[in-house]
């Protein structure tokens, strides 16, 4: 084999086991925060491992420019898709508090609330 | 390539793809399920990219742009309009309590069929009088 299908075929495992660990992840982890941790990971680097290994094993520069647009698909869709997933989950409340080490989320808006119920004091 | 990594990658992928469904038929709530339908696009894009290496077939690669491209909508769209669900409300029912149900179900039904002709809205009503959750 060829060190570049030898780079394609180590490049094409790893991405392949991201996928099982992030899947084994999302069965194990307890939390929806949790979850969405774990799934981001095939996603974004798994799926760059992935392109990289097929773009090593197809080995045309034409191809290679798709594979990068692809990737940079997937960069454009994959923060809008989490971000959603996680503000409807904090707002329907599938959060769990005791499990946050940091929630300015919350604090904020506690905060916004306190000053709306009270007066300004100038 | 050598079909070595084609097999071990597709068994990975395979074993993937089922603790992944295993995910979405625990839930518990929908945003889980949305979560492991994304995890199961990826899941489809790495094992395109997989046959598309061990085969050669270049087509496949107009097939990875628009799976990463339209994988997202369906995500957004659920997580858009997903509302407060009860607590209970993902879980499937285990035998003892759809036997219980169907017995209070078929016991308001006698009932109401003898008075008069009721629909399953009364039924239900007179099933679970005081519940505010009528299931």
């Amino acid at each position: 084999m060829s060190p570049l299908e030898w780079l394609a075929s180590v490049c094409f495992i790893l991405g392949c086991s991201l996928n099982l660990i992030a899947a084994i992840g999302a069965l194990r982890f307890p939390d929806l925060l949790a979850r969405m941790h774990a799934a981001t990971k095939p996603q974004v680097l798994g799926l760059i491992l992935t392109m990289a290994g097929l773009a090593a094993s197809l080995g045309s520069s034409q191809l290679t420019w798709k594979l990068l647009i692809v990737v940079l698909f997937q960069f454009m869709t994959a923060p809008v898709s989490a971000h959603m997933v996680g503000r409807s989950g904090y707002r329907t409340g599938k959060v769990r508090d005791e499990d946050l080490v940091v929630d300015e989320l919350t604090e904020d808006l506690r905060r916004v609330q306190q000053a709306d119920t009270q007066p300004p004091t100038s | 390539m050598s079909p070595i990594v084609l097999w071990v990658g597709g068994l990975m992928l395979a074993a993937a793809a089922l603790l992944i469904v295993v995910r979405i038929e625990r839930g518990p709530s929908m945003l889980d399920r949305t979560i492991g339908l994304d995890m199961l696009v990826s899941v489809v894009v790495a094992a395109l990219a997989l046959w598309s290496g061990a085969t050669g077939r270049t087509d496949l690669v107009n097939v990875l742009v628009v799976l990463t491209l339209v994988g997202f909508v369906g995500s957004v769209t659920l997580a858009r309009f997903v509302a407060v669900e009860p607590e209970d409300e993902g879980r499937i029912l285990t035998p003892e309590e759809v036997r219980a149900h169907d017995d209070r179900m078929r016991a308001a039904i006698a009932k109401e069929s003898k008075r008069r002709v009721g629909g399953r809205e009364d039924a239900m009503r007179r099933a679970y009088p005081e519940d505010e959750d009528p299931r």
